[in-house]
């Protein structure tokens, strides 16, 4: 703990360290090594289940079930041999007099397999099937990606996911800061009540009331469409606080200078307050994205046709399936895992001190 | 917003100009009816307006289910609509709390809600007292003067914004038969163990995938608490050549105990909602060894053949007390963290 503030030592310090009261310098404190243990843990526990993931996301089916498995994606290298119109797969075959061979498989009947030397098309090999390994290669089964955005529905689910995320952080960016300017500019009666009932929402989690909000959203006639999932979350107390904390900070002057020249009240929310409250609106509009891309309990409530599925209910009814396509499966994964990275990589100042603001996510 | 026409404006900022066109054209439309209001009333409807949309999705999203739950938790029947429901009083409450013995959930009419209540329990036992754990030790060594701090503490961080379906699915993947985790077991010479098979393993998992998901929202608020001590502190014990061991006890931990019970508040909220990550790891398996109070309300009410609102209405509420009792315990929590 210490050494995160103690200046660097004089050279005085350094020359008494050895004799000094108290502990010395330069000796492995328990910590220290714990420290160092702890962040080497740390970085395997947590980055490598994301790059097993992204690994496997570019295996082929049989690479997938493969046990043990490889570390890399890899694939049979198949070669062109002479006679032959397809490219045959390539093996590694220990023959009867115990020497080994690179060969091309022509065909297998049952147990045994019938091979062909490439560089010597007129020589054929039998071989038991066991006693050749395939010759594999780093390779990048791409098609894992390509196939669902085509033969699947995902891209509509990514569609409406995206359409999702937009329309409700545009909903939620609006209502929120026109709420957020009403509670920080004037003074009016019931403030403080209104204060306090928003923050009051806070303690009512969708959780807990599911039913009746499926009730209301029925009664709207919006089941099964997008508007289902988009409004009922967009007023967030979340919101509201944040960018009234922020507005305040906005002097009055500003307000009353404007007022002086004529300008309308909403002439000066959107023109004066809403660009000085830019960076609360930025932190907002990432928690919002946040929120919407990876909402899942709701959506699976409200959407129960697949055309309207979102990405994350569309990848849990692909992984509930009773022939799971991993391959698919793991490829849409990391789809789905992008976006957030990228936001995050970009924004990750914004979101730490959002949070370390609000105490919220 | 720069000024309009102007043409030598650098491409950059009339690009920028071009894209919030449509915001700008929206903000305009509305102007007109904002202005007429305000000729008419003055000042003093104005806030009311600016709240208006705001708080009619509070309303209509928020306010009228809460009540609407509660009639729901009245009814029976498997109508949606409460004008078609029939009033049965407390029956579904009678139904969720009747057990002869409270202490086990197979002596109650509805054991699957029992069996749900006793694993959030357990679940929050473990999941937050180690979420807790864990989070302060990063947070400790984060807190380190150690290189590339910025990066180690990204690393902690990011699940924190992965979906709970992506982080259940990229676990699911290490976890199953012939997954990563079993090639390393028969690697060391193990036998392979089917983690959901095993109601144990099932339920170590679901703890531990959560906490692996949610630390770093914990570890960051109380990153932010140990700035907050003054480093005068620490200087003062350095030259009086106090241990480290005694630093910890005697000026972190008071000075940080305040920020550690909010997070355990917030970590007990959280923890009893448990549902999305768990629910895509395991769906509840196996049997009903992972399956939480959300998972029950959302089977009961929506997913089940019969649809029973009323006594999903009914848990809800249940879980609502639940909330409401840790909510006023996380107020008075941060209360304590004004005064200090």
């Amino acid at each position: 703990m210490s050494d995160a503030i103690s200046p660097r030592p004089s050279l005085g310090e350094l020359l008494s360290a050895r004799r000094g009261r108290g502990r010395r310098r330069g000796r492995l404190h328990w910590t220290d090594v714990f420290t160092w243990v702890y962040l080497a843990l740390g970085i395997f526990l947590m980055f490598g289940p994301v790059v097993w993931l992204v690994l496997s996301s570019f295996k082929t089916p049989a690479g997938l079930v493969e046990f043990p498995p490889t570390f890399l994606p890899l694939g049979q290298i198949s070669v062109e041999v002479a006679g032959h119109e397809e490219p045959l797969p390539l093996f590694r075959a220990t023959l009867e007099d115990g020497s080994v061979r690179e060969l091309a498989q022509v065909r297998r009947i049952g147990i045994v397999s019938q091979m062909v030397d490439p560089a010597d098309p007129e020589r054929t090999f039998r071989v038991p099937i066991d006693r050749r390994a395939p010759v594999r290669e780093f390779r990048m089964a791409f098609e894992n990606y390509v196939d669902p955005l085509k033969r699947f529905d995902f891209t509509r689910y990514l569609w409406n996911s995206v359409a999702v995320t937009v329309a409700a952080t545009l909903v939620t960016l609006l209502i929120n800061s026109m709420a957020a300017y009403g509670l920080a500019i004037y003074e009016f009666r019931g403030r403080r009540a209104i204060m306090l009932f928003v923050i009051g929402t806070l303690m009512i989690p969708i959780t807990v009331i599911l039913v009746p909000v499926y009730l209301v959203v029925t009664s709207m006639g919006m089941v099964n469409s997008l508007w289902a999932v988009i409004l009922p979350g967009a007023a967030t107390p979340t919101g509201v606080f944040l960018l009234r904390q922020y507005m305040l900070t906005i002097p009055t002057d500003l307000i009353e200078a404007a007022r002086m020249d004529k300008a309308s009240e909403w002439r000066i929310y959107w023109r004066v307050v809403m660009p000085l409250s830019l960076p609360a609106i930025a932190v907002l509009a990432i928690f919002s994205i946040m929120w919407r891309w990876n909402e899942f309990l709701w959506p699976l409530i409200v959407l129960s046709r697949s055309e309207v599925y979102t990405l994350q209910v569309g990848l849990n009814a692909f992984q509930g399936e009773l022939d799971v396509q991993w391959h698919y499966i793991l490829a849409m994964t990391v789809v789905t895992l992008l976006p957030v990275v990228l936001v995050f990589a970009f924004l990750q100042r914004f979101i730490a001190t959002g949070i370390a603001s609000t105490g919220m996510k | 917003m720069p000024p309009r026409g102007d043409t030598t404006a650098p491409l950059a900022r009339r690009l920028q100009s071009a894209a919030a066109a449509p915001a700008v054209l929206f903000f305009r439309l509305l102007e007109a009816p904002f202005q007429l209001i305000q000729r008419v009333g003055g000042l003093r409807p104005m806030p009311y307006l600016f709240l208006a949309p705001n708080l009619a999705f509070f309303g209509l999203f928020v306010v009228v289910p809460l009540f609407v739950n509660f009639a729901f938790s009245l009814t029976g029947g498997t109508n949606l609509y409460l004008s078609d429901r029939v009033w049965t009083g407390t029956e579904q409450y009678e139904f969720l709390l009747d057990c002869t013995n409270f202490t086990d959930p197979l002596t109650c009419r509805e054991d699957r809600f029992w069996k749900g209540i006793f694993n959030t329990a357990v679940f929050i036992v473990f999941q937050v007292s180690f979420l807790v754990l864990f989070s302060l030790i990063t947070a400790l060594i984060l807190n380190r003067k150690i290189r590339a701090r910025g990066f180690f503490r990204a690393v902690f961080f990011f699940p924190v914004l992965l979906s709970p379906v992506v982080v259940a699915l990229i676990w699911k993947w290490i976890l199953l038969r012939d997954g990563i985790l079993n090639a390393f077991l028969v690697s060391l010479g193990l036998p392979k163990i089917l983690f959901f098979v095993s109601p144990e393993w099932a339920m170590f998992w679901a703890i531990f995938v959560s906490i692996w998901a949610h630390m770093g929202f914990y570890t960051l608020i109380l990153l932010a608490g140990l700035q907050a001590i003054p480093p005068d502190l620490y200087e003062a014990a350095e030259m009086d050549g106090t241990s480290r061991e005694r630093v910890f006890r005697r000026i972190t931990l008071p000075l940080l105990w305040p920020n550690l019970l909010v997070v355990i508040v917030l970590a007990l909220i959280k923890g009893v909602q448990i549902f999305d990550e768990v629910y895509v790891l395991t769906g509840g398996g196996p049997g009903t060894a992972t399956q939480f109070i959300v998972q029950y309300i959302y089977t009961t009410g929506f997913s089940s053949q019969v649809q029973n609102f009323g006594l999903a209405s009914a848990a809800s509420v249940v879980l609502g007390v639940v909330l409401f009792g840790l909510t006023m315990a996380q107020l008075a929590a941060t209360r304590r963290k004004d005064d200090v």
